[in-house]
């Protein structure tokens, strides 16, 4: 009687088990599943729509064919100097927070901050954009697509840097300091020259974030469909081009909106894994 | 004498060099402090700029900006409860299937799968979290959204037809675009937050404490359930949280999918609109002060949304970090 009840307990714990792990498998299935779908779709259609005039040719009037070139260019000046702007003010902000003010309050609220500003909504920046630039200025220009993209990048960097250089152990630091080395240099060829490869990470996936961006620069850099490098007027970008070519009825558009969706992918996940790629080769020499 | 100079000259060389040192060195500090500095000034600086921005359209409607739900650019009668409604519920539509999901990939990654698909399975649902988010965008609207519209919401419907309140939900045309696929893209894309902070936490737990739990003869699943997951509540609450932040404020994913219909419908299938997708779809086209700052203050309410979720968030984590530490 005993031993029956403990089988049906037992049986039935088991049961629980086989459940609870099936699920997990299956949960694990559907993510995969889902990067896959997505990735593979991407694939499919973006290599159908990829072809030299892609790179070659401007965005087309509704109708007639034409390629992505101003917009990739539009892309690449924009992305370029916001990380011109965010990757010297990120680092510094982080070696502060790891360096000279270690573990005062200002680096512990700063951490937090940054923190939130790390995955708050991009949208917003947008708007913060817009009311100190745009407005004042009258015109929407690609300048302020820059900054834009610079204060989306900033949270990254700062994070990475202060983590990697929080990484360097402190005899480095106290053997570089006994030799007489003033602070500034003790940082600046000792816990850079270590951390190297970390920064490098920091500002590769800071990139990565940024060159997939589209809802910050709907109102900031806006877009164009003509050639054009003056950066005070408006300026055409791959995300907001494909955001406006998906959207349209025009076969063409939404062929160059697939195209211009793998180059973007493409390019952040290639940034992505040369990024994980530095860290693990650091994580082996250590 | 020579000597003697010699000596000086060094020694006032000495000095200049010190002087010189410790002047860098107050540059150096004072310039990485500012940029420290900057980081909280950007934070104080947005919330400033959101507030001044909206301030015309708050002093217009007052505290009924929130609770109506007319939005009509015509007459110029703005109210912000239909997408605030539409942020609200997509973002719940995206936890109540990215939060088992993902916990689920979490103990498989952690609890069964063998040693050497850890890696690359972390790896490949960490690259959903790198995927731009307008490539979910286009992805949402033409695969996945024909496909519901085609399969699954009628499914839906006549599954749900007769059963009470359940058929208030899923009635309607089926659309493809509207709230629940807008909650289905955005579970998927707050998935990989969810799964590498609980992945993370998960492996925090002393291996002495399941090992004696195992010891005692507990299947995976109770280890899981008893040991794990009490262990690290707070931090699988974190985790969570920080996913809800990502979908809250999730802009280009949903804008494509969602049917910017500024009405709450009563059923998931009907077309809707969250904070940030009417934002994306009409600022650029908003003419007059009312209209543009209505749209500013909607980013006002966002902002102050998303930036408690995250807040919480972090403490939670930050708490178990010092946990950890002790």
């Amino acid at each position: 009687m005993d031993t029956q009840r403990n089988t049906s307990l037992y049986k039935r714990r088991k049961a629980y088990h086989y459940f609870a792990m099936t699920l997990a498998f299956v949960a694990t299935g559907m993510g995969l599943i889902a990067l896959a779908w997505i990735l593979g779709t991407l694939f499919w259609k973006g290599f159908s729509g990829l072809s030299w005039e892609v790179f070659s040719q401007m965005t087309p009037p509704p109708g007639s064919s034409g390629g992505l070139l101003n917009a990739i260019y539009g892309s690449f000046i924009q992305t370029i100097i916001a990380t011109l702007i965010g990757t010297p003010i990120g680092i510094a902000a982080g070696t502060y927070m790891a360096e000279y003010g270690r573990n005062t309050k200002l680096t512990t609220t700063v951490r937090f901050i940054n923190d939130i500003l790390l995955s708050a909504p991009s949208i917003v920046v947008g708007l913060f954009v817009y009311e100190i630039m745009v407005s004042p200025m009258g015109h929407f220009s690609a300048w302020a697509g820059c900054v834009a993209l610079s204060i989306l990048m900033l949270p990254v960097v700062v994070r990475t840097t202060e983590d990697m250089l929080l990484l360097v152990p402190d005899s480095l630091r106290e053997a570089a300091s006994a030799l007489g080395a003033p602070r500034y240099l003790v940082i600046r060829r000792i816990c850079y020259g270590a951390a190297k490869a970390g920064l490098v990470t920091g500002v590769l996936l800071s990139i990565a974030r940024i060159s997939g961006e589209t809802a910050p620069l709907l109102f900031t850099s806006l877009n164009n469909q003509f050639w054009s490098t003056n950066m005070n007027a408006p300026m055409s970008n791959l995300p907001v081009v494909i955001f406006q070519f998906a959207l349209s009825p025009y076969p063409d558009w939404q062929r160059l909106a697939w195209a211009g969706a793998l180059i973007i992918t493409l390019t952040v996940l290639t940034l992505n894994i040369v990024a994980r790629t530095l860290i693990s080769t650091r994580k082996q020499q250590n | 004498m020579n000597l003697a100079q010699n000596t000086a000259t060094a020694y006032t060389a000495d000095h200049k060099v010190l002087a010189r040192n410790s002047l860098k060195d107050s540059v150096a500090r004072y310039l990485t402090q500012s940029a420290a500095i900057l980081v909280l000034l950007m934070l104080s600086g947005v919330m400033l700029a959101l507030v001044k921005g909206s301030a015309p359209a708050l002093k217009q409607f007052g505290f009924g900006f929130i609770t109506t739900e007319k939005w009509n650019p015509v007459t110029e009668i703005f109210g912000a409860m239909a997408p605030i409604y539409g942020t609200l519920v997509t973002s719940l539509i995206a936890m109540l299937i990215g939060v088992p999901v993902g916990i689920g990939i979490a103990v498989f990654i952690t609890e069964l799968c063998p040693r050497w698909l850890k890696q690359p399975i972390s790896t490949a649902i960490e690259l959903l979290a790198g995927i731009p988010s307008i490539i979910y965008g286009i992805w949402g609207l033409f695969v996945l959204a024909p496909l519901l519209q085609a399969h699954i919401q009628p499914l839906l419907i006549s599954m749900f037809e007769g059963v009470p309140y359940l058929e208030g939900l899923f009635s309607g045309p089926p659309y493809g675009i509207g709230v629940l696929t807008a909650g289905l893209i955005l579970s998927i894309m707050v998935l990989p937050f969810i799964t590498s902070i609980t992945r993370d936490v998960f492996e925090t737990v002393p291996p002495m404490l399941k090992e004696s739990a195992y010891g005692l003869g507990c299947t995976t699943w109770e280890v899981v359930r008893r040991i794990v997951l009490p262990y690290t509540r707070t931090g699988v609450i974190g985790g969570i949280m920080l996913g809800l932040g990502r979908a809250l404020g999730e802009t280009m994913a949903v804008t494509f999918v969602i049917g910017n219909a500024h009405k709450i419908g009563h059923s998931l299938l009907a077309p809707g609109t969250t904070i940030s997708a009417s934002i994306a779809n009409e600022f650029t086209e908003a003419d007059g002060t009312l209209y543009t700052s209505s749209l500013i203050a909607l980013g006002l309410i966002l902002f102050v949304i998303t930036f408690i979720v995250l807040a919480a968030a972090r403490l939670m984590l930050l708490r178990l970090q010092q946990k950890a530490g002790k």
